[in-house]
């Protein structure tokens, strides 16, 4: 067992650099996701700490072991691909066992492990079938079993579960949370959905353009995201923002509305609102007119440009609403739940 | 495209088997003439059905001197240099374009590029074209009469490495680097992934290059002037001409039936993997 340590780990190619000096310590036995849009560099952060992509400066410690020079195999890691990158001429049996034979384990060692990791992912009957006679999911359990057999210090995830389908893609993830906690080996898992990332991860590492834009709890993501766009990232549906400028404890939203804030600034800022923070109210001072609802049964939500101006905002609501389309509404929000960021550097005020 | 029309279902099978009379039909007077004796071939109208001297002409030739009044070495010699001649050109081609596909394909060195379009240029440059200089090297290398000489000018293969490039191409990269995750060097991962891999397109190319060894005509023509390392499809042509009597059908016929058995052999035992090398995408 061994935390990881990222110090100032950067990657180009050639002139074009496109990670720029990540550092991060994660802690034995922690569950890390790294999230972030696609082409914002978190596989190719995943695959400079498995050994898979060279390293242009900066260091990775595994445990308190520098790894840089290491080949992957020495880094005692396991991997698990977003295609699976099963063998498809071995068998599942042969599939597990082949990081093993090839590090000449004793023979009764491999059987016993393959057994055991076979019963906890409960494809114990497939052992000797080939991945290609398997499902989406069954394959899925298989490049989860190679890697458990190994026994490693660190499990490194690449997207593994995009190619499954919605519902099994919910399975798969509580499962692989499950196993993760059961077994306390320290993770990484790589993925663009922030929802996955959001209920698997101890923490959240989010990445944007090659830089890291914050890393912490999902809780402090969403109730303090560092910039507009974590806020924007985080939670769904999207936050809503608006150009604003703010005076003290106050700010004016483009249509002249006064919404209180706790957070002190002054001048032009970006204001940000969760739809699922906004609150009927009649005398609240935000007000829309509702364009176009969606009823999800638990939530329904609002779409329209905000009174005034022709800014589209979405509001979230509980329940089944009477609200038709053409109402003007009006809302409010306690204001510790507004977010206020500066204009300039997109960065939270405060 | 299902349809029931009797008439044009009757007139498929006709063209059919007009097809595959036309195309079995000189295979049929081979073995028609290898079963009678050497004078009845001499007469007209040549005989179209089969006579009653097949085995002692087929021991005749197998075992005896082959052809009376000619210096060819016995048939059984001549078929075992042919099949020597064909697995050596086969496995070789196949050994070396295998490991020279995988240096090209999974290695970063100096002018890669530049060595895989110096072995793609080759093939424009086959054994007729470049037949005088090769059978100088060989001459100078005192490989004439051997079985070095018949094959190692035929064994490196620009097909063969494109082709085999093409294949690795295909092999998804995630499988290597899953396999360096589990600690396989470079050519354990060649022995236990790569080669598994293309099974079948090695089973496909084996049959073409055994067809194509055991074909050769020319370069064996040339490099062998010993009776002793004749190859099969030589020695048929040599039999019609150095005869000074009228030809001995019986036994050419004989040695042409015997010279068709392996590729034919071949062909039948890697039928189902050759199929599946040029049909199959799925890695």
């Amino acid at each position: 067992m061994a935390g990881i340590t990222l110090d100032s780990l950067t990657k180009s190619y050639g002139p074009t650099e496109v990670l720029h000096h990540i550092g991060a310590d994660i802690e034995d036995g922690e569950f890390v996701v790294i999230v972030g849009p696609s082409g914002c560099g978190k596989s190719t952060l995943l695959r400079m700490i498995a050994g898979l992509e060279s390293i242009t400066s900066g260091e990775v410690f595994i445990g308190d072991k520098m790894v840089n020079g290491l080949e992957p195999a020495d880094r005692d890691i396991a991997m698990v691909f977003q295609n699976y990158a099963l063998y498809p001429h071995m068998t599942v049996r042969q599939n597990m066992a082949y990081g093993l034979k090839i590090r000449k384990m004793p023979k009764a060692e491999i059987d016993r492990r393959v057994q055991e990791a076979a019963e906890i992912l409960e494809i114990a009957q497939y052992l000797d079938r080939k991945p290609r006679q398997l499902s989406g999911g069954q394959r899925q359990r298989v490049a989860m079993g190679r890697a458990i057999v190994r026994d490693p210090q660190v499990f490194l995830f690449d997207e593994p579960l995009s190619n499954l389908d919605a519902k099994l893609r919910v399975q798969m993830r509580l499962e692989i949370r499950k196993l993760q906690k059961r077994l306390g080996v320290t993770s990484i898992f790589v993925t663009h959905d922030q929802v996955e990332a959001m209920t698997l991860g101890d923490r959240l590492m989010v990445l944007n353009g090659g830089y890291v834009e914050q890393f912490g709890t999902p809780i402090e993501l969403y109730e303090r995201p560092a910039s507009v766009f974590v806020a924007g990232f985080i939670g769904s549906p999207a936050m809503n923002f608006f150009r604003a400028t703010a005076d003290d404890l106050s700010v004016t939203l483009p249509n002249g509305a006064v919404v209180p804030t706790a957070q002190s600034a002054r001048g032009g800022v970006i204001c940000g609102l969760r739809p699922e923070h906004l609150v009927r109210d009649p005398s609240g001072p935000i007000e829309m007119e509702v364009e176009l609802l969606e009823h999800l049964g638990g939530v329904t939500l609002l779409h329209g440009p905000l009174q005034g101006t022709d800014q589209q905002m979405v509001i979230s609501l509980e329940g089944i609403s009477e609200i038709q389309i053409g109402d003007s509404l009006r809302f409010s929000l306690p204001p510790e739940l507004v977010h206020l960021f500066d204009a300039q550097t997109d960065r939270r005020i405060g | 495209m299902v349809e029931n029309r009797p008439l044009l279902s009757i007139l498929a099978h006709i063209v059919l088997l007009l097809g595959v009379a036309i195309v079995a039909l000189p295979v049929w007077i081979t073995f028609v003439g290898a079963s009678h004796e050497a004078e009845r071939m001499l007469q007209t109208p040549i005989p179209m059905l089969p006579g009653d001297q097949f085995f002692v002409n087929l021991r005749q030739t197998l075992w005896g001197s082959g052809l009376e009044g000619t210096n060819t070495a016995p048939v059984w010699m001549m078929l075992m240099n042919s099949m020597v001649m064909a697995l050596m050109i086969a496995i070789g081609k196949i050994a070396i374009s295998l490991l020279s596909a995988f240096a090209i394909v999974y290695f970063k060195f100096p002018f890669r590029m530049g060595f895989f379009w110096m072995i793609f240029i080759t093939l424009m440059l086959p054994v007729e074209v470049r037949i005088l200089p090769t059978f100088e090297v060989i001459a100078d290398l005192g490989m004439l009469n051997s079985y070095w000489g018949l094959t190692v000018p035929l064994i490196a293969s620009a097909t063969a490495t494109f082709m085999f490039r093409q294949v690795f191409l295909t092999i998804p990269d995630e499988m290597l680097e899953s396999a360096r995750i589990d600690g396989a060097g470079p050519m354990r991962f060649f022995w236990d992934i790569v080669i598994p891999l293309s099974r079948t397109n090695i089973a496909a190319l084996f049959v073409i290059l055994f067809i194509y060894g055991w074909n050769q005509y020319l370069w064996p023509l040339l490099i062998t002037t010993d009776t002793d390392m004749m190859t099969i499809v030589v020695s048929i042509k040599q039999m019609l001409e150095a005869a000074e009597q009228s030809p001995q059908w019986n036994i050419i016929m004989m040695t042409a039936l015997l010279a068709m058995i392996p590729p034919i052999f071949v062909v039948i035992a890697m039928q189902k993997l050759f199929v599946q090398g040029l049909t199959e995408t799925d890695k």
